[in-house]
């Protein structure tokens, strides 16, 4: 099972998300994470999707993609120098003032942000490529999370145009 | 300015549709309002699933796309089997459904369905039409890509505020769309290497499928036989691409295929797929089909090769063009100890009749194919009758031989062959059906009497479901459940009661008169044939097995 990441370009239209999530569930293929958003040209939507599975099955999901009218078109970027970032914010809690401090040097540690605090906990946002984001959270872990939201990749190719 | 209806049908006038396979509803009255005034003729179904598949008769026949409009929510989902049928098997197909109000969209309103939803994972495309400004532009897209690269249905939902209100743009423009670009050109370093391949070949088969009809390119696949001494095998879709009695021809391959013709594939050195999807039903075991062999696939859509199997040599594009292609730069070969071995297996035997007492519905199927007139156009159902009639019948002709191949959907018969003939009025249309699949189309004998459409329809009876039963038989140690009719109807007394005329049979000397008779016949025919059920269709490769592991 090898990973990768499809950056596809596709018509900004009602229905285009739910073709591309269908005909992933339908064919079997597995998305590890999706993320959509208009382009800098408003007519189009740009996916990142990350899929696991086969380089059989890899394949497979390209072609089937470039076959969905609405894909303009679809790059496999995994082999590509890439800037790659994902968002994620972590509450946890601060059961006492050496908690607090502790987690503060943490976020700086890995450059994060401290964006809310309350009297028992704080939610902490951390930016950065998979590796980081997983370090962040499991630095945070032993103070006790209690909840995580966290963005899909979103990737671009270094160097470009 | 026009109504959305107005510019909706207007556009369908200007792609040359001539005939649409409608039923009535609330929420395409305006629609079919339109039709009052236009040239398109309405040809009015007994039930959506007749229509999609009647469409798909006509399409395969005439070469045009068939045309259905019907209404929104049960008219639409009636329509699903007969999309998904027409998708696996590549058939250019419009569907027009009507919806409720735009403003009503997503309110659970009387007979709401979410169509296109529904509908995309079987259709090619499809469209919520709900800005009236985007008609004209939305059919003349949807007429493209149904019919361009490899065809496939386009399904419009159409709500019918939409259809009410109006709109000055009542043309289109051309079609430009930047995510659907089918490469119709074969790459020329990959022709290179098919015709290296084929320079090193011993024993090459080439492997027809439906893609050899739907691209109207049997005259380049002749050539390409001929010029290099390649056996030829079909799947069921591209059954006729070249004629039966061809020396290079070795009959329909797979699962029920012929022993020659799997004992080809597997002997060969170099299988070249054209226009086929090597589904399961052709390659059975795939590791172990055509073990000793390189493998050239050839198809407009990229997404079917390295699908199922393992490709040496793959080439994207349309066939007419790729074989030209192929052919221009090929230098013929003679081949004469392969064609020695082509005529030597030709020759193996198809397995007879299996039973003794009753008549046998192998028996029925030759006769039928000693007398069938070689214009005639066959449709059958789905089953044992099928895959007989695949087996045996003379294949002379491409798109000739009408049948549901990839999702096998019963009730594909009857109104296929009403389709097809409306699309060619001076063919004679002949349906092979069984007992079950007969009752699946048997709605659509009202639409065949109200369009005064004579088609003879040869029903092999044997008071069970046939091939299922087979399956039974091997696969459940003959426990057979819920395959036997014990209540089928009075066939005779059916098809009288829709004007038709009535043959049947029981002893085979009747049967060469009863065929006189019913082929000549001018009006709606049945002509019943009481088989066997005992009778199994021969060869079987029996899941798992390779090619040339066949029973009987």
């Amino acid at each position: 099972m090898v990973k990768r990441t499809f950056a596809v370009l596709v018509e900004n239209k009602p229905g285009v998300l739910s073709k591309v999530a269908g005909l992933f569930s339908r064919r079997g293929y597995n998305i590890e994470s999706l993320v959509v958003s208009e382009t800098e040209d408003s007519s189009a939507s740009r996916m990142t999707i990350v899929v696991e599975g086969d380089m059989r099955i890899l394949e497979q999901v390209g072609k089937q993609l470039n076959k969905l009218i609405d894909v303009i078109k679809v790059n496999d970027i995994t082999e590509e120098e890439t800037v790659e970032r994902q968002l994620c914010l972590i509450r946890v809690t601060t059961e006492d003032q050496g908690s607090r401090q502790e987690i503060m040097q943490i976020t700086e540690v890995f450059r994060c942000h401290v964006v809310d605090i309350s009297r028992k906990s704080l939610i902490v946002e951390a930016t950065g490529d998979e590796d980081k984001v997983q370090a962040v959270i499991r630095s945070l872990k032993p103070f006790g999370i209690t909840e995580l939201v966290r963005t899909g990749k979103v990737a671009m190719i270094r160097g470009m145009q | 300015m026009l109504t959305g209806a107005e510019i909706a049908i207007k556009a369908l006038e200007r792609e040359g549709v001539e005939l649409a396979f409608v039923y009535p509803g609330g929420a395409n009255l305006e629609i079919l309002d339109c039709l009052w005034r236009s040239a398109i003729r309405p040809v009015l179904v007994r039930h959506e699933q007749g229509a999609v598949h009647e469409a798909s008769g006509y399409a395969r026949a005439s070469g045009k796309p068939g045309v259905c409009l019907v209404t929104s929510g049960p008219g639409a989902t009636n329509l699903i089997t007969g999309i998904a049928a027409a998708g696996m098997d590549s058939v250019p197909l419009i569907l027009i459904t009507g919806q409720v109000l735009a403003s009503m969209v997503g309110t659970d309103a009387f007979q709401e369905v979410d169509v296109t939803g529904i509908t995309h994972p079987i259709t090619k495309h499809n469209y919520l039409l709900n800005d009236v400004n985007r008609i004209a532009q939305t059919v003349k897209e949807a007429f493209h890509i149904a019919t361009s690269g490899r065809p496939g249905p386009v399904l419009i939902d159409f709500p019918r505020d939409v259809a009410c209100a109006n709109s000055p743009v009542t043309e289109a423009e051309t079609v430009q769309l930047r995510g659907y670009k089918p490469n119709l050109k074969g790459h020329t370093g990959q022709v290179r290497q098919v015709i290296r391949l084929l320079g090193e070949s011993k024993r090459p088969v080439i492997v027809a499928g439906g893609g050899v009809i739907g691209s109207r390119s049997w005259a380049g696949l002749r050539t390409l036989a001929e010029s290099q001494d390649a056996a030829v095998v079909h799947t069921l879709m591209g059954l006729g691409a070249m004629p039966y009695d061809h020396p290079l021809v070795l009959g329909m391959a797979g699962v029920h295929g012929l022993a020659c013709a799997n004992a080809c594939i597997q002997k060969s050195d170099l299988v070249i797929g054209l226009g086929t999807r090597f589904s399961d039903r052709l390659t059975c075991s795939v590791p172990g089909f055509a073990p000793h062999a390189r493998i050239v696939h050839i198809d407009v859509d990229p997404a079917e090769i390295g699908k199922n199997i393992r490709v040496d040599v793959p080439l994207v594009g349309d066939l007419k063009i790729v074989l030209e292609q192929i052919l221009e730069k090929l230098t013929p070969l003679k081949r004469p100890e392969w064609v020695s071995e082509i005529a030597a297996m030709k020759e193996m035997p198809i397995p007879g009749s299996k039973i003794t007492g009753g008549l046998s519905p192998i028996v029925v199927i030759e006769a039928l194919a000693k007398v069938l007139p070689s214009q005639a156009i066959v449709t059958t159902d789905v089953g044992q009758h099928q895959l007989w009639a695949a087996q045996r019948l003379p294949h002379r002709r491409p798109g000739k031989f009408l049948s549901s191949g990839g999702l096998g959907a019963m009730g594909y018969g009857i109104p296929a062959a009403i389709g097809a003939k409306l699309a060619c009025p001076g063919d004679p249309v002949v349906v092979i059906t069984g007992d079950g699949s007969f009752q699946m189309g048997m709605p659509e004998l009202g639409t065949a009497k109200e369009q005064h459409l004579p088609i003879k329809i040869l029903l092999l009876n044997n008071d069970t479901l046939g091939l299922v039963r087979q399956l039974q038989k091997y696969y459940s140690d003959q426990r057979y459940v819920a395959v036997n009719f014990s209540g089928n109807p009075d066939f005779g007394g059916l098809i009288r009661a829709y004007g038709g005329s009535y043959y049947p049979v029981t002893q085979e000397a009747e049967l060469g008169p009863a065929l006189e008779a019913f082929l000549n016949d001018p009006g709606l025919t049945l002509m019943e044939t009481k088989v066997a059920p005992e009778e199994n269709v021969l060869p079987m490769v029996l899941s798992g097995q390779t090619l040339d592991q066949m029973e009987g």
